[in-house]
């Protein structure tokens, strides 16, 4: 209902958010081309886009079809072991699968090739995985698809697949976000890419996202996440639509997960733990669950905050000559916990609650008029 | 054959008994409220560290132990008080991604404390010593494990179907609303029940560690979550279903650890396979396919959703 009736209001806000993304993207161009590379800016913003792809992914099942999946990390290992597969150089190979005889896999594909790879194997374990699991109601839906992810992991490290999967040991020299940048002859970086390239990856699969949310596809996904036997009587086939916003949603998970690998520059299938999905499922909650633009933000913020604004309470402090008590390695992670606990238990609604970008200048140029 | 088997089995009913004592508690909170409390298994977790961190600051055991016990019934109350109870009217989901806020909460304030190293976990005395049993040498404690376990269910079996307070939690359990109508006193019935899952997590945890002797902040998760697939796999709400999925499941998962073995030494498989791997994801394997063939668990009762 408000959707329809937004859509007969001016095209201002829209267009004044896509400017301001505009912005942002140029903003990040730029200042990667004068600050250093080494900033910790870089590092969050790198990650920053990984993991708001992923946070996106989850939140369009989650948020908008009301499917509560925590097999999120298992979908990003996949993508991120097929990614790794398909794109470490062939010469590096003996080197990376040295206890397998060089692998089984003896081509390499073009990086956005082996995105989209990535992507598909991902959606295809989702679609495989989804056939039981999605007859399953709220809470058995969430536990069965952790343990599918679970399961993933021990797979990816059977010895036996080791021709493949290179076993339990890591896998690594495939191209990474530095690959992106631009060198001239004697390997001088001449444009630096390595965060915007991440930027446009992220923003694109985003975009499709948000396409896809605002299709009839989208109003469908909705209307099974406000009632799902309201939606039955109107004629929307429920496995069908579930299944598809689930393998989409794995589909981008699966593209998140490659990022992740591209910008860890290792993969090891033991660190795509519960945990992880967790952690992407709190920033969820945090940005908002039902809004895209919630959780990109919240993504960057949670990024930011445990690698960067909140380091220095894992540090000593001096004020003066008074020690400040109970910094120490650790501390951030506690602060940071009981924020969210804060955030979970009274601002049930996230940063965002539903909004998006758009309705953000909406209130603004509403209130301008009157 | 059967002398290859045998020590596996041995520690898979061990273990069993000992993940029975968490699915207790899932199984009970569940029923009530109908949440996962993901946060099941860092209680027993932090019970284990609390154990290492009185042990080490003198108390003798005799103290410390049930001081552990009544600390760790201390902390599942707290728990349900501050991060559950807000949110009794709000949506299962909200109350749901609290319990994982919890969990992570637990996990990093250990992390915290003990560095994220390893502890080393106290010895207890007579249960800790070695025992031959049958041509396997194992601990006392795979042995006392499932009689403890088997006795405390009894215990609680008694006071869910004789007591008044046991009586209050069958009738929330069945239907909250026209509970609370009677004149039971629901905050005390969920505490109750809270309370009682902490404390048996708190004699899992003892009997637990004293097995695996370190204790480290993720180690509650895979114990708390293999145990929730137990609750689920016997029929979620029911307590005998969830001791015997855990058996089941304590067995089997041993039992796989040393599939290539005995395999091997069976003579069917001519080198190992590392089946091993699959020693947890089994368990999951184990939830999807009884979700799939019974969403109700072996004990479990049948619900429908009205509209």
């Amino acid at each position: 209902m408000k959707e329809f009736a937004s859509d007969k209001k001016s095209r201002v806000p829209a267009f004044l958010s896509f400017v301001v993304i505009a912005l942002f993207y140029l903003a990040v161009f730029i200042a990667e081309q004068h600050l250093p590379a080494t900033s910790m800016l870089f590092t969050v913003l790198k990650k920053g886009a990984t993991y708001a792809l992923v946070a996106v992914s989850m939140n369009l099942l989650n948020g908008f079809t009301g499917i509560f999946s925590l097999g999120q990390a298992g979908f990003m290992l996949i993508g991120a072991y097929t990614y790794a597969i398909f794109t470490i150089p062939l010469e590096q190979r003996e080197s990376v699968y040295q206890y397998f005889q060089g692998g089984a896999v003896h081509f390499t594909v073009p990086v956005p090739v082996a995105l989209i790879f990535a992507g598909l194997a991902a959606a295809f374990f989702a679609f495989l995985i989804g056939l039981p699991v999605l007859r399953l109601k709220s809470d058995y839906l969430a536990i069965a698809t952790l343990g599918f992810a679970e399961i993933i992991r021990a797979i990816f490290q059977w010895n036996q697949l080791g021709p493949i999967t290179n076993g339990s040991n890591m896998l690594r020299m495939f191209p990474n976000f530095n690959d992106f940048n631009i060198r001239n002859a004697s390997g001088e970086v001449t444009v630096y890419l390595s965060t915007t390239i991440p930027f446009i990856i992220a923003g694109v699969c985003i975009a499709l996202i948000v396409l896809l949310i605002h299709s009839g596809y989208g109003r469908a996904f909705k209307a099974i996440r406000d009632d799902e036997i309201a939606a039955e009587a109107m004629g929307i086939n429920l496995a069908h639509h579930k299944q598809l916003a689930f393998s989409i949603s794995s589909f981008f998970a699966g593209v998140g997960g490659a990022m992740l690998a591209m910008y860890q520059t290792t993969v090891q299938a033991k660190s795509f733990t519960s945990a992880m999905t967790y952690e992407i499922l709190l920033i969820v909650v945090i940005g908002g669950v039902g809004s895209v633009t919630g959780s990109v933000f919240s993504s960057f913020l949670f990024v930011a905050c445990s690698e960067w604004w909140l380091r220095f309470l894992d540090e000593k402090q001096m004020i003066g000559t008074f020690e400040v008590p109970l910094l120490r390695n650790g501390f951030r992670l506690v602060i940071f916990s009981l924020i969210i606990m804060i955030v979970v238990l009274f601002f049930r609604r996230g940063i965002m609650g539903t909004k998006e970008l758009p309705d953000l200048f909406r209130r603004k140029t509403k209130e301008g008029i009157k | 054959m059967w002398s290859t088997v045998f020590p596996y089995l041995l520690s898979g009913i061990s273990v069993g008994g000992q993940y029975a004592l968490i699915a207790i508690g899932y199984t009970m909170v569940y029923g009530i409220l109908r949440l996962i409390n993901f946060a099941h298994g860092d209680v027993f977790m932090v019970s284990g560290i609390l154990m290492v961190y009185l042990v080490a600051s003198g108390i003798p055991l005799y103290v410390s132990i049930p001081l552990v016990l009544v600390l760790t019934a201390f902390i599942g109350f707290l728990i349900e008080r501050v991060a559950y109870k807000p949110l009794r009217s709000a949506p299962r989901m909200s109350v749901m991604i609290s319990a994982i806020g919890v969990s992570y909460t637990l996990q990093n304030l250990v992390l915290y404390i003990t560095g994220g190293l390893n502890q080393i976990y106290p010895t207890i005395p007579w249960i800790s010593n070695s025992v031959t049993i049958f041509g396997a040498t194992t601990k006392m404690v795979t042995i006392i494990t499932p009689f403890l376990t088997i006795l405390l269910v009894f215990a609680l079996v008694f006071l869910i179907n004789k007591t008044k307070i046991g009586m209050a939690m069958r009738a929330v359990s069945k239907d909250f609303e026209t509970s609370q109508l009677m004149g039971i006193k629901i905050n005390s019935v969920i505490s109750t029940t809270f309370v009682i899952g902490s404390f048996l997590a708190g004699v899992g945890s003892m009997l637990y560690f004293t097995n695996y002797t370190t204790v480290i902040q993720t180690s509650g998760a895979m114990p708390g979550l293999k145990a929730f697939v137990a609750a689920v796999f016997g029929g979620i709400g029911s307590i005998p279903g969830a001791v015997v999925g855990a058996f089941i499941i304590g067995i089997m998962e041993n039992i796989i650890k040393g599939l290539d073995v005995i395999l091997f030494k069976a003579g069917m498989i001519a080198k190992p396979l590392g089946l091993a791997t699959f020693s947890d994801a089994f368990t999951f394997a184990l939830l999807i396919i009884i979700l799939v063939v019974k969403p109700t668990g072996l004990f479990g009762e049948k619900t429908t959703d009205k509209v």
